[in-house]
């Protein structure tokens, strides 16, 4: 339920409208002086242009493979400039953007799936902030991680609504924990955009006046506390999954910072403090053992691409983080079947004295992981 | 106490810039710096810290606690907080010790020791509350910015179990007089208010003072430490200065009056600290605090008629005078009293001399539920030995106190309190670990 805290210190371009296409008549047909002609293939994606100066860009591209296939602007840490998805076989698409000086990369997407095909593409003009190449490194890579949480969620998700929509008690909540696990991880960035949250995971207490409950918690009250799926909790299910794609299809877009990474991990660690182990969370289902160990494989995740940078800083820090992930990780481990399972000890069960324990393990984490990002900047 | 005397006593602690005086060695203003003290907050060079947290510096100067809002010296023979003329206010915690680690604790022990040198003398603990890197949280809490040091005095102690076997390798080094504390009659002990590895008394006259210190010591400590307990203080009711007059319970009346006082070190160093040819030989100069949550049954006191109240003291209200006698400081007559009168019961001469320092606050920690206040008295007693102190005297008053209809032991703690750190090399139990 907080807005992530996004740091200036970020490549020195701006996000360009996306809508720009209509924005820009002059140019729409493709062929503008400027404009830099993409020819995608299945195997290869082809510029016709590598260095352009800065300000109005504009992409001309041409499928002439056989699959569907999307094409991307990317800042060197993969967030996305701009896009165009389903640009089917034998037919054009433009894309414009406003583009600072810096380092780009063009990717065609065939079958618009992966990493796509790379190509350079460099802006000059004006004065480019420079980050690390392994700063930048660390951002794709996390951009990378939250994007596949996303993406798998999504199936997860629908097999958590579809029971819902079908009636289903016992498959709806056999599925339910595990449906939430992909967003647990990666909440900061999810958070960020503000407005997918509070449909998806807001708890009954956190609504404003007139706000309608849908998401997650308002089918886990329907399951466990109501015990029971009506016309409108079953038509709740569908928002949900649209909502959580809105989530995926936007999460490329998120910025994303070094010290935005390492203050996220902290707030993954701050979502277990306050909310998990008082309860309060999955207060009907009592799974918040899931969530917050999905929220410390989240911070894990955000420390481990750090940790080359944070490291060479403070090398006292990360040999204190790596203790304490390990030591809270064990701790975990005791309540749940075996070390893959997400399976884990019903939360009504853990006693006053076993959740002081784990509230100990979880500040004694979360104090040198709130120092991480002063590592990462110095 | 003049700039001029302060300066000479920084030079000789080897500041080498007496002249720079409202900043630190980072630009970190101090909490005096703050009040325009000048010639207060001395740069002092930097202190390594010995862990993993930023170094401390040390920067205490020495200022008399004559005058509430000073600041008590932190270095000495014995640790500040025992015969210190008592405080107005208290923030006791009881830590858990959670690493298994013994150089951590150590280490730890050594960051408690430079931030409470700090904190006592007035300092913001590391670099400070503000100023710092944007991207980092601050080093103090800050709270406690642009207020006076309030005579703060931070206390530690080393329950029994962390000489437990297997657990830091103090077993043989456990005091003989540390004992567990047997079971009183009466007892309704809350294992969640009992107990614990360490302990850090902070008494201050301003309650935000000694919350701080202790917040940033728990915050210092994560990882190694957790807070077991933590109990607040309000009002003193025993002090350790016989000219004042004895500050009153949430009973109202004066207890205590026969306390030891701060000055008598005849006194103190029979009855208080523990002496060379005492076995434990780390203990000298140290003593045995015993702490006990006593909670008042205040509804049930205040329906209690005036006569029945002064006959379970043994005093009267007003003056509290013991009974038959005209001042509170007079001579008490014991036999004049009931046989169950508490003053009766808990002076020495009922107790073969045994003798306690007492440093106790009264406490009120809302309701409990059943719309009755949960309030009473925090007791603390510092004794050269326990067996002789606090185990003989509550012994009998579980026995026989007419007071016991009206309160009721809740929590229970007995701390063995090391001497003081002797300079800034120093630390918290050195003796011990050495």
């Amino acid at each position: 339920m907080r807005a992530v805290r996004l740091s200036v210190v970020t490549a020195a371009a701006t996000v360009a409208a996306l809508t720009a296409v209509t924005g820009c008549a002059e140019k729409s047909d493709g062929k503008g002086d400027g404009a830099v002609q993409v020819v995608a293939k299945d195997d290869s994606c082809e510029v016709s242009k590598k260095k352009l100066p800065a300000g109005h860009v504009e992409l001309a591209v041409q499928n002439k493979g056989s699959k569907v296939t999307e094409v991307y602007v990317l800042f060197p840490d993969d967030r996305i400039v701009a896009e165009r998805e389903n640009i089917g076989p034998g037919t054009k698409a433009t894309i414009t953007a406003e583009i600072k000086a810096g380092s780009y990369e063009i990717a065609c997407k065939p079958g618009m799936k992966g990493h796509g095909i790379r190509q350079k593409l460099e802006i000059s003009g004006g004065s480019a902030a420079k980050r690390s190449p392994e700063m930048d490194k660390a951002v794709a890579a996390y951009r990378t991680y939250v994007q596949d949480q996303a993406d798998a969620t999504l199936p997860k998700a629908k097999l958590f609504t579809d029971a819902v929509a079908a009636g289903d008690i016992e498959a709806a909540k056999k599925v339910y924990a595990e449906s939430r696990l992909g967003w647990e991880r990666t909440e900061p960035v999810a958070e960020s955009f503000g407005d997918i949250d509070p449909k998806v995971d807001v708890r009954a207490d956190g609504l404003e006046d007139g706000q309608k409950w849908t998401g997650w918690h308002r089918l886990e009250k329907a399951l466990w506390q109501d015990k029971k799926l009506g016309a409108e909790e079953k038509a709740l299910a569908p928002t949900l999954q649209k909502d959580l794609l809105d989530w995926q299809k936007r999460v490329g877009t998120a910025e994303i910072t070094p010290t935005s990474m390492a203050n996220g991990a902290k707030e993954l660690l701050d979502e277990v403090a306050t909310g998990k182990v008082t309860g309060e969370e999955e207060r009907y289902s009592h799974t918040d053992l899931i969530d917050f160990k999905a929220n410390v494989e989240g911070a894990e995740k955000s420390y481990e691409l750090l940790k080359p940078i944070a490291s060479k800083n403070d090398a006292a820090l990360s040999a204190t983080l790596d203790k304490r992930f390990a030591e809270l990780n064990n701790l975990l481990d005791t309540y749940r079947k075996d070390k893959t399972s997400y399976e884990f000890t019903s939360y009504e069960k853990v006693g006053k004295a076993d959740r002081k324990d784990l509230s100990d393990a979880v500040n004694a984490l979360a104090e040198p992981l709130s120092r991480l990002a002063a590592a990462v900047t110095k | 106490m003049s700039e001029d005397t302060q300066d000479a006593g920084a030079q000789d602690e080897g500041a080498q810039d007496a002249g720079a005086a409202h900043t630190d060695a980072t630009g970190a203003p101090s909490r005096r710096a703050l009040l325009g003290w000048g010639g207060a907050g001395l740069a002092l060079g930097a202190v390594a810290a010995g862990g993993a947290v930023a170094a401390v510096r040390s920067g205490d100067d020495q200022v008399p606690a004559a005058d509430s809002g000073a600041a008590v010296p932190f270095h000495g023979a014995h640790q500040a907080g025992i015969a210190t003329a008592v405080q107005d206010r208290l923030h006791f915690a009881a830590f858990d010790v959670t690493t298994k680690d013994r150089a951590e604790l150590v280490a730890l022990l050594k960051e408690w020791t430079r931030a409470a040198e700090r904190m006592t003398a007035g300092h913001a603990v590391g670099d400070g509350a503000y100023g710092g890197l944007a991207e980092a949280p601050p080093d103090d809490t800050g709270e406690a910015l642009g207020l006076q040091p309030s005579r703060l005095t931070l206390t530690i102690g080393f329950g029994p179990s962390l000489f437990a076997k297997g657990r830091f390798g103090l077993e043989d080094r456990r005091p003989d007089a540390l004992v567990d504390l047997p079971g009183f009659p009466g007892d309704n002990l809350d294992a969640a208010r009992s107990g614990g590895d360490l302990c850090v008394q902070a008494c201050a006259d301003d309650p935000q003072v000694a919350v701080h210190a202790i917040r940033n010591l728990a915050r210092i400590g994560m990882g190694r430490t957790a807070i077991r307990w933590s109990q607040l203080g309000f009002g003193k009711t025993s002090s350790t200065t016989p000219g004042a007059q004895t500050p009153r319970n949430m009973m109202g009346f004066k207890d205590g009056t026969r306390n030891i006082s701060g000055s008598d070190t005849a006194a103190l160093d029979e009855h208080v600290w523990v002496g060379g040819k005492d076995r434990a030989g780390w203990m000298t100069g140290g003593s045995y605090l015993v702490a006990r949550r006593i909670r008042m049954h205040i509804e049930t006191w205040d329906r209690a008629p005036l006569q029945e109240q002064e006959d379970v003291f043994g005093r009267d209200k007003g003056e509290g005078a013991p009974v038959g006698k005209a001042k509170e400081r007079d001579e008490p007559f014991l036999k004049a009293m009931l046989p169950t009168a508490h003053v009766r019961l808990a002076h020495p001469d009922s107790n073969a001399g045994a003798t306690i320092l007492r440093r106790g606050y009264s406490f009120t920690d809302g309701t409990d539920g059943l719309g009755r206040l949960d309030a009473g008295l925090f007791f603390l007693a510092y004794q050269r030995d326990t067996r002789k102190g606090f185990v003989p005297l509550q012994r009998r008053l579980a026995a026989h106190d007419a007071l016991n209809e009206y309160i009721q032991h809740v929590g229970s703690a007995h701390f063995a309190v090391p001497p003081g750190v002797r300079d800034k090399d120093d630390w918290w139990g050195r003796a011990l670990f050495s």
